[in-house]
């Protein structure tokens, strides 16, 4: 039978009917909606049992109450604990996006050591015994050739139980090389102790303040508890307190604050004289507590009032006369009112100066330890461990100075001057330090001239990161011993930055560990009983969270149950009697060093021929710029004006650009005398002519490839400038020119 | 020299011409048809039974792979040995979330040792509760990821019975083949076992339309009873074209539909 044209097309009209008259189309139909509704790449959340663990995030120094969201294993959302005196439910960008740290490729995920050279990437997975065993072999010879002290820690903070395991094992081992990362605080610690005669944490009673005068501080760009701030600032727009922003771009803060003042940047200190000229000269200071609480007022005032009439402080900060005075005015005739410092979000210090001007203006409207004021907030003290036991080694190793210079006859009172660290490496004899421990820190990333840091860092033999990332640090270190996340860990998480009322938190397990990593605390334990000796008696602990419960006593299962502790009834220090200076006086001169609030210009380098700009940064609640890197979440917040692509955008005002020939978008190289990078001109209003901003945050070349290679790390294109009072790092900008590409 | 009619008269000729071989044409045609008229329903009908065969029976053999559940599991005898029925592996977390298929957690209480001869609880104990490996059960009644199901609202609220959607599964004595769908990843069991949709008992099938004729038999007790299914929704669209705001179906919580929310179980 031959099958013609027509049988054909009737055999396909006939398919046609019964194909229509079988499931078949309606149920591809059916079956094809519903994979391209739920195409199989997408990834679903597991379904389980839903259950919340209280913690404290400790991602900046803000410290906030975190309820961690759990389905079955597995952390899927962090919010704000409800009811902490921090953030009270609230939650920032970069707490919120915490899980992609924990969960996230930038993780290490094993004990490394380095194979290749230095920073080439090139890692071998070790065990936990080779990689500890190794590190106490070489503190072990560097300590029986009698060179203890050139073994170095630096810490992302000095208080708590883990960082006090790392300082106590170097004083058992016997060095004095303990190293705080640098931030605002150190600037009002020093001031603290010089006026007031007390070590103790700068506290803002923001809440019951009614005049803000803040000289550059981000209070809602990151400044001290991020959350906290931003609470604040809600409360004060409702109850109309005046927010006074001086600073010579306008940030977010001066944005939305009641007046922005544009400053020449590095003048503040003037200003603050300038004010307080006004504030002696017309009598508004109040007289009775400066009569019988303040210590050498007649003498300064007359010092103020020589050197700081308005006019003089106007041509220094460009600010002019009227603006100065009614400031003056209105500050020290308000109730409560509150002066603050430490630029941007508070993480690089200021000058000496710069810091006993403002405290000093706080002073003299009487507002030291007093409701709406400045307090001097103690420690909570919980951690009581018995006395170290130091043999001959440790002893003689604790002899010698520490390498930053910090309690040094040059710099006395300072506690720790990281920034010093790489010039004395680089200058002095051949191995100042020969081992040194990085923990919550990425000082290859954020210190000032990263590239010395990076040379200096190349001259210590053994580099050991306790990083959890794979950050700029533990790139170029020899070994990496990840510690837990901190979802991943316990922790005693002491006062908040800025906080008045003592808390104590507890950062607990939210999830168990996800990869081979170690609590630090427990690897420092384990190094301590490797050595042996009276260093491995110092440490009787069988592991970090033994020591943990035993520190906290009876408080642990307060804190397990609670989450934290706070004293919410907490009263200032009694202001009349809560000095322990030499005169018993809020003391406007210090004595012994002739410490004084004034304004001497911070001089910043390079000269204006060749460098006709001034470089300085800025932050944002979008850019994480501490030890942790913006996860993606957050790097998505990055405006185009900010970020394009991996192009970062200097800020420059249009005057500046039409001097210069430049227009938006234009691509240009930007060149200081610590380096030269490519960046793009993004024009804008509210920078004052002749500056460039640059923010900081972005540039990193270790992390992930979510933010590697994105922008420009503003620390390599700046270097540290010694504050000659006390050492500090009080650079706030840096010369700069132009160029186009 | 032509005139017009001389013309007219051409084309008639010519016309007359052409259609002489036509009539022939067909005359040859219809001589063919008595013989081939049959061979064309013949391979109508063919194609008509083979693409029925397809649809109905190849099909539905392609369309599915026959999975083996990692371990077999009596329900029969698990049922005996609890207090409270379905519930007492299947429950209700504190939360009023429901639990679905039991985890480690729930099995362990009993088999953290061997307790019988039988292969697949050796296997369980041996692979799963020793190495704290949860099973990769292979879920049934999974539904497509976009769909919200709440078990507390029908269980608790409606107090309907397990049965009425997952059928007698608690007499099973084994687990049967888990056929999967290759398209979507699913199991058959929300289609149904019969491909043409068809289905005698209530749990036969878990597809929306069977949602939407439990919610519409049941008006009179249940708030959601607007479910537009597929099908359904295709016919009223045809036939029910009428101005917004005017729809027979009344006024639901949406403003965009005028509808109940889909929001209630499409996520």
């Amino acid at each position: 039978m031959k099958i013609g044209r027509r049988g054909f097309l009737s055999f396909v009209i006939g398919g046609a009917a019964g194909t229509a008259l079988s499931p078949l189309p309606w149920k591809m139909m059916d079956d094809s909606s519903i994979w391209t509704q739920m195409w199989p790449w997408t990834p679903v959340p597991e379904d389980g049992e839903a259950s919340y663990v209280n913690s404290v995030c400790t991602l900046c120094s803000g410290h906030c109450g975190i309820t961690v969201r759990k389905i079955d294993n597995r952390a899927v959302k962090i919010e704000g604990m409800k009811g902490h005196p921090v953030n009270n439910g609230g939650m920032c960008l970069l707490g919120l996006s915490g899980l992609q740290l924990l969960y996230g490729p930038m993780r290490v995920k094993t004990p490394l050591k380095r194979t290749g050279k230095r920073g080439q990437g090139q890692w071998k997975k070790i065990s936990w015994n080779d990689a500890v065993s190794e590190v106490v072999e070489k503190l072990r010879d560097i300590r029986s050739e009698g060179n203890p002290q050139t073994v170095g820690f630096i810490s992302g903070s000095d208080r708590g139980t883990v960082s006090r395991l790392f300082d106590r094992f170097l004083t058992a081992y016997g060095s004095p090389n303990f190293m705080r990362m640098p931030s605002v605080r150190d600037s009002y610690e020093l001031t603290q102790y010089l006026m007031q005669g007390v070590q103790a944490l700068p506290g803002f009673d923001f809440e019951n303040a009614d005049f803000i005068v803040s000289f550059g501080s981000g209070i809602i760009d990151g400044w001290g508890s991020p959350v906290r701030m931003s609470r604040v600032h809600s409360a004060w727009q409702s109850a109309d307190v005046k927010v006074i922003q001086i600073e010579p771009r306008l940030s977010n803060t001066a944005a939305k604050s009641d007046k922005w003042i544009p400053i020449n940047p590095g003048t503040e200190a003037a200003l603050a004289m300038g004010l307080a000229h006004v504030i002696v000269k017309e009598s508004l200071y109040d007289a009775a507590f400066v009569k019988n609480y303040v210590e050498g007022f007649f003498d300064w005032k007359n010092r103020v009032i020589d050197k700081y009439n308005p006019d003089t402080v106007a041509s220094i900060t460009g600010i002019d006369r009227g603006t100065i005075v009614v400031l003056a005015r209105g500050f020290a005739n308000a109730s409560k009112p509150l002066a603050v410092c430490g630029r941007g979000n508070g993480t690089t210090p200021v000058s000496l100066d710069e810091c006993m001007a403002v405290n000093a203006l706080n002073a003299l409207v009487g507002n030291i330890n007093k409701k709406g004021g400045v307090w001097a907030v103690s420690e909570p003290n919980y951690i009581n461990w018995p006395e170290i036991e130091m043999d001959a080694k440790a002893a003689a190793g604790l002899q010698h100075e520490r390498l930053d210079g910090a309690g040094s006859k040059t710099y006395p009172f300072t506690r720790y001057l990281l920034p010093r660290l790489p010039e004395t490496i680089d200058s002095g004899e051949k191995f100042p330090l020969q081992a040194l421990f990085v923990s919550g820190a990425n000082p290859l990333y954020t210190h000032p001239d990263t590239r010395a840091v990076r040379n200096a860092f190349d001259k210590i033999p053994l580099v050991v990161s306790f990083s959890s990332y794979m950050d700029e640090t533990a790139q170029n270190a020899d070994l990496i011993l990840p510690n837990h996340v901190y979802l991943e860990r316990y922790e005693d998480v002491p006062t908040p930055a800025g906080m008045i009322q003592p808390v104590i938190g507890l950062s607990r397990p939210v999830v168990a560990p996800q990869f081979d990593t170690r609590h630090v605390g427990d690897v420092v334990i384990q190094m301590a009983k490797g050595l042996g000796g009276s260093v491995a008696k110092t440490f009787p602990w069988d592991s970090y969270d033994s020591c943990l419960k035993e520190t906290l006593g009876d408080l642990w299962n307060f804190l397990m149950e609670e989450g934290f502790w706070s004293n919410t009834g907490a009263m200032p220090p009694f202001f009349g009697t809560s000095y322990e200076t030499a005169s018993g006086k809020f003391e406007l001169i210090n004595k012994d060093t002739g410490s004084i609030p004034q304004f001497k210009p911070v001089s910043i380098e390079g000269d204006e021929k060749d460098y006709p700009l001034l470089l300085i940064p800025y932050d944002s609640i979008r850019l994480a710029c501490g030890f942790i890197g913006d996860p993606p979440f957050v790097m998505k917040t990055v405006e185009d004006s900010v970020l394009k692509g991996k192009d970062v955008f200097v800020e420059l005002n249009p005057k500046t650009a039409r001097n210069q020939g430049l227009r938006e978008g234009q691509r240009v190289v930007l060149t200081t005398p610590k380096g030269k990078a490519e960046v793009k001109v993004h024009l804008f209003e509210g920078i004052m002519p002749g500056l460039v901003a640059l923010p900081r945050g972005l540039g990193h070349t270790a992390w992930d490839e979510y933010l590697a290679g994105k922008g420009i790390n503003f620390n390599a294109l700046i270097g540290p400038v010694e504050d000659p009072d006390s050492g500090l790092d009080a650079a706030w900008g840096i010369r700069a020119k132009l160029e186009k590409a | 020299m032509h005139t017009l009619d001389d013309h007219a008269k051409d084309i008639s000729e010519d016309a007359a011409d052409e259609a002489g071989p036509d009539l022939s044409l067909e005359m040859n045609l219809k001589e063919q048809d008595t013989g081939a008229g049959g061979t064309i329903i013949l391979f109508f009908i063919l194609g008509l039974f083979a693409s029925l065969v397809v649809g109905w029976i190849i099909f539905p053999k392609l369309l599915y792979s026959n999975k083996k559940q990692p371990i077999d599991f009596n329900h029969v005898f698990h049922v005996e040995e609890v207090d409270n029925g379905c519930e007492s592996c299947h429950f209700f977390r504190a939360d009023g979330t429901f639990s679905g298929a039991p985890k480690l957690a729930q099995c362990i209480d009993c088999h953290e040792e061997i307790q019988g001869i039988s292969p697949d609880e050796i296997k369980f104990v041996e692979e799963y509760v020793s190495k704290e490996r949860e099973v990769p059960w292979l879920i049934y009644s999974r539904q497509p990821d976009c769909v919200f199901f709440s078990h507390a609202a029908h269980i608790k609220g409606a107090q309907m019975d397990c049965v009425t959607c997952h059928g007698h599964m608690g007499e099973s004595e084994s687990l049967k083949v888990y056929e999967e769908n290759r398209i979507t990843g699913y199991s058959r069991d929300i289609w149904g076992k019969s491909i043409g949709g068809f289905k005698k008992n209530t749990w036969d099938r878990m597809k929306m339309d069977d949602c939407a004729e439990c919610h519409r038999e049941n008006a009179a007790n249940i708030e959601i009873t607007d479910i537009p299914t597929p099908t359904q929704r295709l016919i009223d669209h045809i036939v029910n074209l009428v101005p917004p705001g005017t729809s027979t179906f009344g006024k639901g919580g949406s403003v965009q539909t005028e509808r109940d929310p889909c929001f209630a179980c499409h996520k």
